[in-house]
């Protein structure tokens, strides 16, 4: 993969994609390859397969195990280079991974995460038969399609030439303008709940990419601090690590009142996760819990909300605001009143998303899904004269480019993005982030020896890479409609369909849901 | 405020291994024998401590209840001869309706007493049949208490049972000039109801009367199990009687604080009696979650019943109907249907069958109901599979008959624990902190017909599609 360097119209470059593979040695693919002991290794396979499957040095003649990840599958079949029919000695095999079956959920099946993991690595869309767009959800964006496009619409804008930047600033206070390059930053994820290099590699691939990360609540460890151009402070209900100097370093400060994937609960931070590292970014004891409690308890009503909002303003006069609030029926009231109180941007985190633990109960059943409340939200600030004056941010759910998409026709300026930075770190999404010594896959741990599992570089460019193969579908999806810029789809749900609301005749034009049913 | 009701739960180790999903499958013959760097010692979760003589000793593979999937051994060994797949047995688990993952997942609240907490994110669909087109809301401001959902001002989860008048009359000097019923009260809005099958022995049964009491609950006994030594608990144990045989069971209807009486038309001529008899007594009738459900509860609301008892099927669905409505309608039609009738509040309404995990519970109450009954979760508790194979007369796989009692009971006040928690949580998110006025507060939930009307309707036109598609 060579490297490519692009820039934007908005200006700023973008960085380059570096392949980078997988941490383990045996990556997951859809297909298997299996050489027997039949082979004689003659080497044939290597010259025949254009994807990679099969290496061979020059300085090693052993058969290498293929990197079946790379296989097309069984649509080589009508190939002049199938491997499986090529082998003189009939000892390549091919079949569909069993493993499959066990891999993901309804939300991210296993292929949306082993398209992720390719993206990840090679900075493109997946050239093996992955459905990476749509989950097994049956609902939500995994029903919603971009209408069919006009052919005459087309355009043919390279990628380089076409806006994917989103203004943060639109109250025109006298404060920053920032753009981003993408509309996308990432998520709040706290010290403590990540592994610090993560932290670190998310905030190093925010810088390259012209985005933002977020601290979390968990404070804001000295390593973010060569990156602070491009790190929001959070600012949670437990206030942990909250100074002036955090406040400071901030472009943007986030108050987050709620969380989607625990709306209305606080956060507890078991005694034994309290290091000496995080009780001193804390503020507080080793080896005491920590509650974040729900609410604010400074915030009883809008007024007291502003109250807040101010004090922020006055700490810091070049930060923006940012609310952070979950999607509760009144969202559309909720994004109004902040926008009175002096936000910048007003960020609805939908309650099917969120990276860290959360009881089963609250993450299932608790406030309305963000596709719910974008539209609602969007239209309620169109009435009110409002929308170009605020930046509406979508979170909780949001699992790959055309989700992001999606979010933006229908309303939202850009997205945060938590579960998808973490599965292109090679997050399964088994679930067990906070039990034993943590994420056993070196992600969400601060386990001292787990957490040496990823290193700033690689998990900096793995994040660029998989943005940049958004990128590249965000691009093709605005060249079919004759868009230059991604800010001219915000609110275009004129370009949405949702399979439930189309006759039968009309619904068959449009891809299927795919509707698997999991073994969870 | 009523003294703070707590429930105290203490780890309860499973007498058999629970089925996991996961087991692994070894290609044992490319293993390349003598690597240094074997996986399987390295297993963060030390899953293969125990587990690596089976393949050597020829036995069949361990399926592996602590494996958590993190495919570290799949993706690691050095000579890839390990893969993964779902523990058949796994499968086998329970049904369409009572889905592996809900056993489970009360096997381990059973255990811990903990509730079920995961990480990234939800995996489910997006909507799903019955509760599952349901939300709660939250609220970002409104808080119930002022120092957490646990803290010291804190959310009652206490319903009432006993029936309230519908107006006060007052004397000239303003002096009550009534009497008022006696009040009877649940510190939870759940109550246990004998399972319709399962290896029933009189331990279990017991076990589930003594929890039943442990909580400060009801458990709904049928008359022919309600022996000596459950009548140890009879101030916790609802009978179930018929109008053929309440007389001759005086003794039970003496110890109990309420007793049930199955229904049948005409049945309110029989309270007279009883009010007589004993008039602390409160009375609750019990019938099928059918069509007639509504128009019976009218009736018997108008009649001075205590609460109504409607039983639903074990896969919370209306009984006797072609296409059974989910309970989650049921209730809205009967809760509707009284209040339509300005009756709604002199009657408690108890509902049950298929109330499978927690948010059941707190969907019911916000769908209408007073308060639910749980059978099938309580034999979960004690490690049920839901294999059925009682039904057939065959052994049990996880020998019911042999629980010791304290164990059992301490499984079942343990998932109650979680569950009551699990309330705690939802209440406390809604900003509501008396469980009483959870009862039908629709305004506080979020509906799919409604939200698809009101986000996505002007957008994308009418829904062509019936039910969630």
């Amino acid at each position: 993969m060579g490297a490519v360097k692009q820039k934007t119209r908005a200006g700023s470059a973008l960085p380059e994609v570096v392949e980078t593979p997988s941490r383990f040695r045996n990556p997951i693919g859809k297909y298997v390859v299996r050489r027997s002991s039949g082979c004689v290794s003659c080497g044939l396979c290597a010259t025949l397969c254009p994807y990679g499957v099969h290496l061979r040095y020059e300085n090693y003649s052993m058969p290498i195990r293929p990197r079946d990840y790379r296989c097309i599958g069984f649509k080589c079949e009508a190939n002049d280079f199938f491997c499986v029919k090529r082998c003189p000695q009939h000892a390549l095999s091919l079949s569909l991974n069993p493993i499959l079956e066990t891999l993901g959920d309804h939300r991210w099946p296993a292929e949306m995460l082993m398209g992720h993991w390719y993206m990840a690595e090679a900075g493109n869309v997946p050239f093996v038969d992955l459905e990476y767009s749509l989950g097994y959800s049956n609902g939500g964006f995994d029903k919603i399609r971009f209408r069919t496009p006009d052919p005459k619409d087309r355009v043919e804008t390279p990628d380089q030439e076409i806006d994917t930047s989103i203004d943060l600033n639109k109250r025109r206070d006298g404060r920053p303008e920032r753009t981003l390059s993408i509309p996308c930053y990432g998520g709040g994820m706290s010290f403590g709940s990540t592994a610090l290099s993560v932290m670190v590699g998310r905030a190093r691939a925010a810088q390259k990419l012209n985005s933002l990360t977020c601290t979390g609540e968990g404070g804001y460890p000295g390593q973010l601090v060569p990156y602070r151009e491009n790190v929001i402070t959070q600012i949670a209900t437990g206030l942990f690590g909250v100074t002036e100097e955090t406040i400071l370093y901030a472009p943007v400060v986030e108050f987050k009142y709620a969380q989607g994937a625990k709306p209305g609960l606080g956060g507890h931070l078991l005694g034994d996760k309290v290091t000496a590292e995080v009780a001193k970014i804390r503020e507080t004891v080793v080896g005491s819990a920590l509650f974040s409690p729900f609410p604010f308890h400074s915030v009883y009503s809008v007024e007291d909300h502003k109250k807040h909002v101010d004090w922020v303003k006055e700490i810091n006069p070049r930060a923006l605001v940012s609310i952070k609030v979950s999607t509760p029926t009144d969202a559309d009231m909720v994004a109004v009143g902040s926008y009175y109180a002096g936000a910048h941007i007003i960020h609805f985190d939908g309650g099917y998303g969120g990276t860290g633990a959360a009881p089963d109960i609250a993450k299932k059943n608790i406030a309305m899904p963000i596709e719910y409340a974008i539209p609602k939200v969007h239209r309620f600030l169109v009435a009110e004269g409002l929308r170009d004056k605020v930046c509406l941010i979508a979170s909780g759910g949001i699992r790959n480019a055309m989700d992001v998409a999606k979010a933006i026709a229908l309303g939202a300026d850009g997205v945060v993005i938590g579960t998808a930075e973490l599965v292109a770190l090679e997050c399964n999404r088994c679930a067990n982030c906070e039990s034993g010594r943590g994420c056993a896959r070196g992600i969400a741990t601060t386990d001292p020896e787990l957490s040496c599992m990823i290193s700033e570089q690689w998990a900096e460019q793995r994040l660029v890479n998989m943005y940049l193969a958004w990128r590249k579908q965000w691009c093709e999806l605005l060249r079919q409609y004759g868009l230059n810029s991604l800010k001219d789809l915000v609110g275009r749900s004129d370009l949405l369909v949702h399979l439930d609301y189309l006759d039968d005749e009309e619904r068959g034009k449009y891809q299927p849901t795919p509707n698997k049913k999991m073994v969870l | 405020m009523p003294k703070k009701y707590h429930i105290h739960t203490r780890i309860a180790d499973p007498r058999f291994t629970p089925v996991g999903k996961y087991s692994t499958v070894e290609f044992r013959e490319d293993c390349a024998g003598s690597c240094h760097d074997c996986v399987k010692k390295s297993c963060v979760y030390g899953v293969f401590k125990d587990n690596f003589l089976h393949a050597s000793n020829m036995e069949q593979p361990e399926y592996l209840y602590i494996c958590k999937g993190c495919y570290r051994c799949v993706q690691e060994c050095t000579k890839g001869i390990f893969s993964m797949s779902i523990n058949p047995e796994y499968r086998t688990l329970g049904d369409d309706y009572w889905t592996p993952d809900i056993i489970i997942t009360t096997w381990a609240q059973s255990h811990t007493g903990k509730i079920p907490v995961t990480g990234a994110g939800y995996r489910g669909r997006f909507v799903g049949e019955g509760f599952d087109s349901m939300w709660t809301d939250m609220s970002e401001i409104v808080r119930p208490t002022r120092d957490g959902i646990h803290g010291r001002e804190y959310i009652n989860t206490m319903v009432e049972l006993s029936r309230r008048p519908a107006r006060l009359r007052f004397n000239q000097d303003m002096s009550l000039d009534m009497d008022l019923p006696p009040i009877l009260e649940i510190p939870m809005p759940v109550m246990f109801q004998q399972p319709d099958f399962g290896v029933l022995s009189e331990t279990v049964l017991l076990s589930m009367a003594r929890a039943a009491a442990v909580l400060g609950i009801f458990m709904f006994v049928k008359a022919r199990e309600y022996s000596p030594a459950i009548a140890g608990f009879a101030s916790s144990i609802v009978p179930c009687l018929t109008r053929d045989n309440f007389r001759q069971h005086a003794d039970m209807i003496r110890a109990s604080r309420m007793i049930e009486l199955a229904y049948e038309p005409g049945i309110e001529a029989e309270f007279t009696w009883l009010r007589a008899h004993r008039p602390e007594l409160a009375i609750c009738v019990g019938l099928p979650l059918d069509a007639r459900a509504a128009r019976i509860a009218v009736e018997l609301a108008r009649s001075d019943v205590d609460a109504i008892h409607f039983y639903g099927s074990d896969t919370g669905r209306e009984v006797g109907a072609g296409s059974p409505r989910y309970l989650k309608d049921m209730i809205r039609e009967v809760h509707l249907a009284l209040v339509d009738q300005h009756i709604r509040d002199k009657v408690n309404l108890v509902f049950s069958g298929g109330i499978a995990m927690a948010e059941h519970m707190a969907k019911s109450l916000f769908c209408g109901a007073d308060a639910i009954a749980i059978d099938i979760p309580l034999l979960l508790a004690l490690e049920c599979r839901l294999c059925y194979k009682c039904k057939e007369g065959k052994p049990c796989p996880v020998k019911l008959e042999d629980v010791e009692l304290k164990w059992a009971t301490q499984r079942i006040v343990n998932l109650l624990g979680a569950w009551h928690n699990q309330l705690i949580e939802v209440m406390g998110a809604c900003g509501i902190r008396e469980a009483r006025r959870l009862r039908g507060e629709v305004g506080r939930s979020l509906w799919f017909e409604d939200l698809e009307k009101e986000s996505f309707g002007p957008i994308f036109g009418a829904r062509k599609v019936a039910g969630i598609g």
